[in-house]
């Protein structure tokens, strides 16, 4: 393994993992993302997308490789990471407030101590008033939010999110997309992101990395050079479209 | 229908064509009895059944008390050993393997037979009784218990693990929360069982009880009683139902909502 400068906040060295059946999922995924940087993972549906971020979050065991984080292994490991999975999941029997407390509720912290923590993010997340609402009460885009904050609260080194926006109407989306790297600038946050939505990943993204499909590994990974904030007019820019070109062409490829 | 009606109204409201139905009925009952002439050993009219019902209502009533002590007393050992089985086999996939064949042997077991033989070995009193509402009642609670568990989404476990708890913890977060919907509606299967069940363990041997007076009555022709202790019994049960629904709406007011919204 080559050595690596300081600048890698999570290394994913060569992970492979195989479930019964005639093909493995991973077949050797290797890519490292940096302190504070917002990297994308788009791929076939199916390829094993969903299965790399429960290898990395530690919640299943890689057949082979390793996950480092902050140059430490961190395979198997779930502290230093935050997972959101693809449904929000927010609990009916919470309230929204709870809901955002229960990973540090979970983490032995006292209810009145994980509120404290929680309670100064909703103006920043957008539901300021909704503390003590329960999730029904909630449009599908506040939800969302709602579970990033639950995410982002646990203060974990690194953020994985799986597809958070792919059940919104897509101009929720839009807008959720927008707050995300709004959001984002007030915050340190390492965050890898799955989508299936190329222009999100490159709305959004320092870096794009691209799965080929199963058995999947990298098969390209793009940096985005657009300035932040990112604004809603890029959409439409040259730089923006070459990008997106550049993936899509790499996604078509059945080579 | 309009949606700004109170819950109670609303209730209300649903249960007025069963009352309907039943007004009907009776008034049929009673005027066929009365046409054809039938004797009331055979078939008592409804009337005589709720005034002979009401000359007897004391006895009625003083056999209606031990019915509910056995009823309650057997279902809360019911639900206490429903409880416990269905934690031990969430907690462990061996004695899942170990106790499902055996819970649903003990649904094959003939009542019938069974509850002769309690009463030879354990005596009139409380405990025979108490054995067979708790076969009868037990199962429905144990596998509502255990499938609500089982239930859970598996995201929601990971996402529980994720943020690093225990088995214990995922248990008290999530699994157990997630199942008190399936709870409540085993709860209502069991509860209806449970009194029916008192009444068929006194019936074959108490020395007090709805069971056994009916029993009694039956023997000396008095249908008219046997019916009444019967509309006793059928009050019993619909109260025992109909709680089951506010205990809920207290314990776990957000189920209602949830499912509206969906
Ligand atoms: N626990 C499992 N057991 C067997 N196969 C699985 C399991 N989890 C996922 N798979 C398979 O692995 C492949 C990748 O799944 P997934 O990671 O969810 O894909 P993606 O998120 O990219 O759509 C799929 O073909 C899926 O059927
Ligand atoms: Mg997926």
């Amino acid at each position: 393994m080559p050595e690596r400068g300081h600048e890698t906040k999570l290394v994913l060295d060569d992970l492979r993992k195989a479930y019964p059946g005639p093909l493995p999922v991973l077949d050797g995924v290797t890519f490292d993302v940096a302190p504070g940087e917002f990297v994308s993972v788009i791929g076939p549906s199916g390829c094993g997308k969903s299965t790399l971020f429960n290898v990395i979050a530690g919640l299943e065991r890689p057949d082979s490789g390793r996950v480092l984080v902050d140059g430490a292994d961190a395979t198997g490991h779930v502290e230093p990471f935050a997972y959101m999975p693809q449904q929000d999941l927010l609990f009916p029997w919470r309230t929204v407030l709870d809901n955002t407390t229960l990973g540090l509720e979970v983490a032995g912290m006292s209810r009145r101590a994980a509120r404290e923590r929680a309670r100064p993010l909703f103006a920043e997340f957008g539901l300021t008033g909704f503390e003590s609402a329960h999730p029904y009460e909630l449009s599908g885009g506040m939800r969302q939010r709602a579970a990033l904050l639950r995410t982002v609260v646990q203060d974990r080194a690194v953020l994985l999110l799986d597809e958070p926006f792919g059940a919104l109407d897509s101009l929720t989306r839009t807008d959720m997309q927008t707050w995300l790297d709004g959001v984002r600038a007030h915050f340190d946050w390492t965050v890898l992101l799955i989508t299936h939505d190329i222009r999100e990943a490159v709305f959004l993204s320092d870096r794009v990395v691209v799965l080929g499909p199963r058995p999947t590994r990298v098969r390209r990974e793009v940096t985005v050079n657009l300035p932040r904030p990112r604004e809603l007019a890029m959409i439409t820019s040259p730089r923006f479209a070459a990008v997106e070109e550049e993936l899509l062409g790499v996604l078509r490829d059945r080579s | 229908m309009s949606t700004t009606r109170t819950g109670g109204r609303r209730t209300i409201s649903a249960v007025v064509p069963s009352l309907v139905l039943v007004a009907l009925g009776l008034v049929a009952w009673q005027w066929y009895v009365t046409a054809a002439d039938v004797r009331p050993q055979i078939l008592p009219s409804p009337l005589r059944v709720a005034t002979q019902g009401w000359a007897f209502h004391e006895q009625i009533w003083a056999n209606t008390l031990p019915t509910m002590q056995v009823t309650a007393v057997g279902f809360g050992v019911s639900l206490a050993l429903g409880w416990a089985l269905a934690i031990a086999v969430d907690f462990s996939p061996w004695l899942r393997r170990a106790l499902t064949p055996l819970l649903v042997a003990s649904q094959t077991l003939p009542i019938i037979a069974i509850a002769p033989l309690l009463i030879i070995w354990f005596g009139f009193g409380l405990l025979p009784k108490v054995l067979v509402i708790a076969l009868v009642t037990f199962f429905p609670i144990a596998v509502g218990l255990i499938e609500g568990f089982a239930a859970t989404d598996r995201q929601a476990t990971n996402l529980l693990r994720s943020m690093g708890a225990s088995r214990w913890k995922q248990f008290r977060y999530v699994r157990l929360p997630g199942a008190m919907p399936s709870f409540f509606t085993a709860l209502r299967i069991g509860i209806t069982y449970a009194v029916t069940g008192a009444i068929f363990a006194e019936y074959v041997g108490a020395t007090a009880g709805l069971g056994i007076f009916m029993s009694l009555q039956k023997n000396s022709f008095r249908t008219d009683l046997v019916l009444a202790a019967v509309v006793v019994t059928a009050l019993l049960s619909v109260t025992l139902f109909g709680l089951t629904y506010l205990v809920q709406r207290l314990a776990i007011p957000w189920h209602g909502k949830e499912r509206r919204r969906a």
